[in-house]
């Protein structure tokens, strides 16, 4: 090898850059070795070691705001952009270790690999953020599928969590050969990977709107994100993977990894395929309404809680979507906003679930929270503020990012989209207030006696709950962060 | 104490529910004591509005507060900003008149779950004065939205046998109404700021003062006027009413026709109609068309019902009628008239349901077939009810008479005339099943056994209802109390209106085809 380009190289590489998920990977490893020195069962000490490096990983992530770094030869950058949704995976991730150490002790599965398992995904979602090059972001999605692969399907000797992992990998895997397949033919147009470099090679070409071969490219690659992103037409695996993965995984995928396929899909089509925007708005669009509108049709028929969660994950999905058909950075400052507060309510949600589910999860259907609000109120007050905020009632958080996400369609020209998205908030209404009228206007069937309030869970509700109503009373400073956040 | 007496008064509730959340659940005493000082005190803070005489001689906001709230520079600004004129004074002073008397009325008939009942009465009074004072159309929503979440609970969990469908047809329809507004208020914001106006948040102050060319305004007004007019409601958007008034419990129907109906009236007042003159002047006949359907409707349908509650609940419709009847004629007196028939329609419809209320308490029942002789049994409840029937009939010398007569007559002098007259049949209709329904259930022989031993009202009792009596006779008696510090502010709202008429349709064109453009 050239000796220069060595040399250069070694100049280009800058820690700082991947600092974050670096020392995430060091104390996942780290942690691999301490729950392989553990006695069988004890997991509770790696839970909230997890949870410190979490912590750990959050601040060092904010210490590069407003002080982006770039490195190794500009693969990755850890701009505003990627600390914002970094910071999203991370408080994911450790709201989903804080709920699942119990979880884990009354299904029968108290393995320590669980919790390094998740530091691993979220490292490859915070890539999948920073990533600058398609080979990076590929990077991240493999590092972070893998792991979510196996999380998925964790209950190994359960059918539902089995079916859950397979079909996962299965759907998994086709769509990241898409995706690649897209990497390929946008290589084989533009001669290079970068996400940066792509955009100026299209501005350069005369027929980028013609050329069948950039097209296809553009198209498999965001196919590939919106599988992840789980945006209809591609949500087929979603309610099946989110049933069956345990609860905490199930809260966990429906945020964090979210949010970094956002992240990578955003940077993407917003910086390299700029200069087909208006061919992309076109697809968004249809897509958008696709996507809210299956979910919500279809979360109307679901009697199983957590399915209809994942249904209305997808209706969220395409809320999101709406930021994107803006255009504008009150859309995208939107769906970044959007996703954070998603993180907070919907894991808040779920949260609740796994408290008041029984050994196996049978119980958490309709039927099966009759009176839930009676027999534990405080537990039933926080679902019932997580499902408002989900609904987008004012003064949750929910109401004020969809506000965020309708507000740049609005701006943009879009009003029959914005009327689109509120005519499917209606509709969304019915099936999220259908659980409060379980929960409160039917008699309780049983005692919920089962429902043994502890720290870690508790604590995790007790975050997201202040933060769907801080979120919501005084969103000023955060969707303020959002707007720099915006590249 | 004046800088922050409006958030003085709109949170002392809230702050009161937070208190409440931590009384021991079973202390039903205490709770209901503690939520009736609360709302006392709410009232008391409130009166200095009341006896300001400012809303004699200026018709513009006083109060005012203004914080900055989320201000995130170019992509949108929301401000704190709240103010009170003669209009909402009155509705202001309803509410947290009505609410001492709401929980009052309650100590009998809420037994299970005391706590939640008077936490979620707290929170929705804070909702429904937060609605009233709001200046900026972002933090109004926030509160007219919060009023659905309260109101959703106290009827499902305290109503009667159909409640689950009640609460969630009423949870959906007002809801549907306001998401199309609040694509509306966006639209409106976003117009301002492409125009280059010079706006602060989203200050109606500010956005009275837009010219929207003609085709926005269609769109926009049609968006709010649709909201409200559910909220009203207007036939034929007004389904969810009966169902809800029926299931919901007594104090939760007190409050739903007391102060949540207004609110809709009061969105016309305060927001659709001086944001959208032109549109209005499009849309006045049909509305008015609508509002005396309603009138009819309402009266014909309450005649024949057989129990007291849904007759009350059809009553309602056909009372609203007359307050959009009179804000649509759109002069003074017609505007006065809606208004004060507003607070008058929140004091007898109030009493009559404590009074269907007082009745099914000790009945069990709300049909009229199993009544009939109460007055032989009860001669006090009989002579309340007499006098609220009377109210609500319009006679002279009581509240509803002033209503009716000044929104008549407004209405008679604008281009409503033939409106009016056929309007005009309503009172003799609510004259017809007013009184037939109170002779059915009051007056003849006892027939049913079961209504031999009933016991007249107890000193609670009709400390629920004298209050309320009080403002029957004096607004009938002497209403210029109120219309003098009402008149300022309609005459103010009038010429604002009727000056923005001046029709802009060119100047601003190109950039409602940038935000109408669709792509």
């Amino acid at each position: 090898m050239d000796a220069n380009l060595v040399q250069e190289a070694i100049q280009n590489v800058n820690f700082q850059a991947i600092m974050p998920s670096l020392v995430l990977c060091v104390f996942g490893m780290a942690l691999l070795l301490v729950s392989v020195f553990s006695p069988r069962g004890k997991t509770s000490h790696v839970a909230w070691l997890s949870v410190a490096a979490l912590v750990i990983t959050g601040f060092v992530t904010l210490m590069s705001w407003n002080n982006p770094q770039a490195g190794f030869a500009g693969s990755v950058v850890l701009d505003n952009f990627a600390t914002f949704f970094s910071m999203i995976c991370i408080i994911a991730a450790a709201l989903t270790i804080l709920m699942s150490d119990e979880y884990l002790k009354r299904e029968g599965y108290p393995v320590g690999e669980y919790y390094p398992l998740i530091l691993f995904t979220t490292a490859g979602a915070m890539w999948m953020a920073s990533g600058t090059d398609l080979m990076t972001i590929f990077l991240g999605l493999e590092v972070l599928s893998v792991s979510l692969y196996v999380l998925a399907g964790f209950f190994r000797r359960q059918t539902r969590s089995n079916e859950a992992g397979l079909k996962y990998f299965f759907l998994g895997a086709f769509s990241t050969g898409f995706l690649l397949y897209g990497v390929a033919l946008i290589y084989g147009v533009t001669g290079t990977t970068k996400v940066a470099g792509i955009a100026e090679f299209v501005k350069t070409m005369p027929d980028a709107t013609s050329n069948v071969m950039f097209l296809a490219g553009a198209g498999l690659l965001i196919t590939g994100f919106l599988f992840k992103v789980a945006a209809a037409p591609f949500h087929m695996w979603t309610p099946d993977v989110y049933q069956g993965a345990p609860t905490p995984i199930t809260a966990f995928m429906s945020a964090g990894p979210k949010a970094a396929a956002f992240a990578a899909f955003m940077r993407v089509t917003i910086v390299s395929l700029d200069s087909i925007q208006a061919e992309l708005i076109t697809v968004f669009w249809v897509l958008a309404v696709l996507t809210m509108t299956v979910g919500n049709f279809i979360a109307l028929s679901q009697k199983d809680v957590k399915r209809m969660l994942a249904y209305s994950s997808i209706a969220h999905a395409g809320y999101a979507l709406i930021g994107m058909v803006a255009w504008n950075e009150v859309g995208w400052s939107g769906i970044m906003f959007y996703l954070l507060v998603y993180t907070f309510m919907n894991i808040g949600a779920f949260a609740v679930l796994v408290l008041v589910g029984k050994k196996g999860e049978d119980n958490l259907t309709l039927d099966g929270l009759a009176g839930m609000g009676y027999k534990r109120p405080l537990m039933g007050v926080a679902l019932c503020i997580f499902l408002f905020s989900l609904m987008g009632m004012p003064p949750t958080a929910g109401f004020a990012a969809k506000f965020y996400v309708f507000a740049g369609a609005i701006k943009a020209g879009y009003i029959w989209l914005a009327i689109i998205g509120v005519l499917n908030s209606a509709v969304s209404l019915y099936y999220y207030l259908r659980v409060m009228v379980c929960m409160y206007f039917k008699d309780p069937e049983e005692d919920f006696s089962w429902v043994t309030m502890n720290v870690a869970t508790t604590v995790s509700i007790v975050i997201s709950l202040a933060a769907v109503l801080l979120l919501g009373v005084l969103p000023g400073p955060f969707m303020e962060m959002a707007m720099l956040a915006v590249f | 104490m004046a800088d922050y007496l409006l958030s003085l008064i709109i949170f002392f509730p809230l702050l009161g529910m937070l208190f409440v959340l931590f009384i021991p659940r079973d202390n039903d005493g205490l709770l209901k004591g503690f939520t009736l000082v609360v709302s006392l005190v709410t009232f008391v803070i409130s009166l200095p509005l009341a006896f300001d005489n400012i809303f004699a001689t200026s018709g513009g906001m006083h109060y005012r507060e203004f914080y900055e709230w989320i201000n995130i520079g170019d992509y949108f600004q929301m401000n704190y900003n709240l103010g009170v004129d003669g209009i909402s004074l009155w509705l202001v002073m309803l509410t947290t008149f009505i609410m001492p008397v709401t929980v009052l009325s309650t100590w009998k008939s809420v037994q299970k779950n005391t706590k939640g009942f008077m936490a979620l009465l707290l929170l929705l009074e804070t909702a429904m004065l937060g609605a009233f004072v709001s200046l900026d159309l972002f933090l109004f929503y926030i509160f007219w939205e919060l009023m659905l979440i309260p109101m959703y609970f106290l009827i499902g969990i305290w109503g009667g046998k159909n409640r689950i469908y009640a609460a969630v047809k009423f949870f959906i329809f007002t809801a549907v109404g306001s998401l199309l507004m609040l694509v509306a208020i966006i639209f409106l914001y976003y117009f301002a700021v492409e125009s280059g106006a010079q706006i602060s948040g989203f200050s109606i102050q500010d956005f009275y003062k837009l010219d929207l060319p003609y085709n926005a305004q269609y769109w926009l007004f049609l968006a709010f006027a649709f909201s409200f007019a559910i909220k009203v409601p207007m036939f034929p958007l007004h389904t969810w009413l009966p169902d809800a008034h029926t299931e919901a419990p007594t104090a939760g129907s007190v409050i739903l026709a007391a102060v949540m109906l207004k609110m809709g009236t009061y969105g016309y007042v305060r927001f659709a109609m001086p944001l959208f003159p032109d549109a209005l002047q499009t849309f006045i006949p049909y509305l008015a068309g609508l509002s005396v359907i309603g009138i009819v409707y309402g009266s014909l349908v309450a005649m024949m019902q057989e129990d007291v509650k849904k007759l009350v609940a059809y009553s309602s419709v056909a009372h609203l009628g007359f307050v959009m009847l009179g804000i649509f004629a759109m002069n003074q007196v017609g505007m006065a008239g809606g208004i004060i028939q507003m607070v008058n329609h929140g004091i007898s419809t109030g009493a009559l349901f404590l009074i269907v209320g007082f009745i099914y308490e000790r009945r069990h029942t709300r049909l009229i077939s199993e009544f009939g002789g109460l007055a032989h049994k009860m001669p006090i409840f009989a002579t309340i009810f007499l006098i609220i029937t009377f109210s609500s009939v319009g006679l002279p010398g009581t509240n509803g008479f002033v209503g009716e007569f000044l929104a008549l007559v407004g209405a008679f002098e604008s281009n409503l005339r033939w409106f009016a007259v056929i309007a005009t049949s309503g009172v003799i209709f609510a004259a017809i099943y007013m009184l037939w329904m109170y002779q059915r259930v009051m007056l003849g022989k006892v027939t049913n056994p079961a209504n031999e031993n009933l016991k007249d009202l107890s000193l609670r009792e009709i400390a629920v209802m004298v209050p309320l009596l009080l403002f029957v006779f004096w607004i009938g008696v002497y209403p210029n109390t109120f219309l003098d510090k009402m008149n300022p502010a309609i005459e103010q709202l009038l010429n604002q209106m009727n000056n923005k008429q001046v029709a802009v349709v060119e100047v601003y064109q190109p950039v409602v085809a940038k935000l109408i453009e669709i792509k």
